[in-house]
């Protein structure tokens, strides 16, 4: 968590590889990314999956084309497969009725439903988040955050979500860390963070709420 | 996918690495996926549509007025010394050679290759393209190669048919403004097309013009991708890139229309 300029999503594209640190290292499996060949990090991002703060879904493709992208791409399925594999992770986001639509057809919280889709296709490890909420009204941005936590239970996977909504946090996380002009400023689990004695996590929490 | 020339640390010689150097590298990225094209074959068709039959009227219709301009101007100039028949000559050389492969290629660049810039730069611009990297998808290979090679091909196709036309309207000014018989310009215009070239047995003023062409066809599709995969800031970042696509593809197509056009003669 953490205001707007803070940092966060730069966290995000240094753990993907998008960006390269000026200083320090980013640990992510045993693997150090900065120092991964492109064929290594394509390989650590396929155990990846990204949600991004508008979706950044392709315009041209369906739905069911958009999620099915990264199966067609990069494993090697047939088509049968591929059907499938989709209309199952469509149907956990609650998708599955609307494969032939495209992006401009849909909401901002069905389009980031269909990105959500498309990151757990490839059945990832860890997936990120990138203000899940942003742009959504509070009742989606509630049913988002309860879609994921709901994925998080459900997939066993490692979620590390960017936001800078208290109730979002509430909803999804273990841990909470609380960064400031690209500087962890404290970092605990849930309900030690809210009684956590630094200044900014209370004058932030009072600005959140 | 990152420009290596992002971070040159000479500023002088930076914007022209970062434009020039890149647009070198992205071909050599794009010629060693070549053989990704039959994966790529429906985008690859959609392209093709794009650049071919959506541009075809527009390169017939300047294709047919600059050859009725170029029969209109040496004509009359012709007539004085009383040499007029000799315009078919004249009009399809000068379209085969120089007018219909540098008017389609501007046709081209202000057309298809400003619709790639701001196609992929809109993508760039709305993280989709980013998202595509994460997805760990070969962008050159997935947006890239098929607008390339569709590009093209489709030069040289609506060049040879720009030169068809472009002939046809010079013999409308021979007949009607200079007073000549249709057939005697058409056989004089065929007579000069027909002439071989000594290093390629074709037709020497067709094959110098078409091989200009496929070059200006290629060197607008890698401009105009090279930009919109830079784009930065927003809509108005969008603007800028397919603004200077443009603009540097008809200034490359100027220069190497030159170069090329020095070394076809020899």
């Amino acid at each position: 968590m953490g205001p707007s300029g803070a940092g966060k999503s730069v966290i995000l594209k240094h753990i993907i590889g998008l960006l390269k640190p000026d200083a320090g290292d980013v640990w992510v499996q045993g693997k150090s990314v900065p120092d991964l060949t492109p064929d290594e990090l394509r390989g650590l991002r396929r155990n990846m999956g990204y949600l991004f703060q508008h979706a950044a879904l392709i315009n041209w493709l369906s739905v069911f084309e958009n999620v099915a992208l990264p199966l067609k791409e990069t494993r090697e399925l047939s088509p049968s497969q591929i059907q499938d594999k989709v209309e199952h992770v469509l149907k956990l986001v609650r998708m599955e009725g609307d494969l032939q639509k495209y992006p401009a057809e849909l909401s901002g919280g069905m389009q980031k439903r269909v990105g959500l889709a498309r990151a757990l296709v490839t059945d990832p490890r860890i997936i990120l988040y990138d203000e899940p909420e942003a742009g959504l009204d509070p009742e989606m941005s509630t049913s988002v955050s309860r879609m994921i936590r709901r994925l998080r239970d459900e997939l066993h996977t490692t979620s590390i979500t960017v936001t800078h909504s208290w109730a979002c946090a509430q909803l999804i996380a273990d841990r909470v860390a609380l960064f400031e002009k690209g500087a962890l400023v404290t970092e605990a689990p849930l309900d030690a963070f809210l009684s956590d004695p630094h200044p900014r996590v209370s004058e932030f929490l009072g600005q959140s709420k | 996918m990152s420009n290596p020339f992002l971070h040159f640390g000479n500023r002088f010689l930076r914007p022209l690495l970062v434009n020039g150097g890149y647009g070198v590298f992205l071909a050599g990225q794009v010629f060693v996926r070549i053989p990704h094209l039959y994966r790529r074959r429906q985008t690859f068709k959609d392209q093709l549509f794009l650049g071919g039959i959506k541009t075809l009227h527009v390169s017939l219709l300047v294709g047919f007025f600059i050859g009725m301009i170029v029969s209109l101007q040496v004509g009359l100039e012709l007539a004085k010394y009383g040499q007029q028949e000799n315009i078919g000559l004249l009009v399809s050389i000068l379209m085969a050679r120089e007018m219909a492969p540098f008017v389609t290629a501007i046709i081209l660049a202000a057309s298809v290759g400003s619709a790639m810039a701001a196609e992929l730069g809109t993508m760039k611009v709305q993280e989709e393209i980013t998202a595509l990297d994460v997805l760990s998808v070969d962008v050159v290979s997935y947006l890239v190669l098929p607008r390339v090679i569709a590009l093209t091909l489709v030069s040289p196709i609506l060049t040879l048919l720009s030169v068809w036309v472009g002939t046809l309207g010079g013999g409308v000014i021979a007949v009607t403004q200079l007073g000549l018989d249709f057939s005697g310009y058409a056989h004089n215009a065929m007579t000069a097309l027909q002439d071989i070239g000594g290093t390629i047995p074709l037709p020497a003023s067709l094959y110098s013009g078409l091989i200009k062409s496929i070059v200006f066809g290629f060197a607008t599709a890698i401009v105009s991708c090279a930009s919109g995969l830079h784009a930065t800031n927003g809509a108005q970042g969008v603007g800028q890139t397919t603004r200077s696509a443009v603009r540097d593809s008809i200034i490359l197509i100027i220069v190497l229309n030159f170069f090329l056009g020095k070394f076809l003669l020899h």
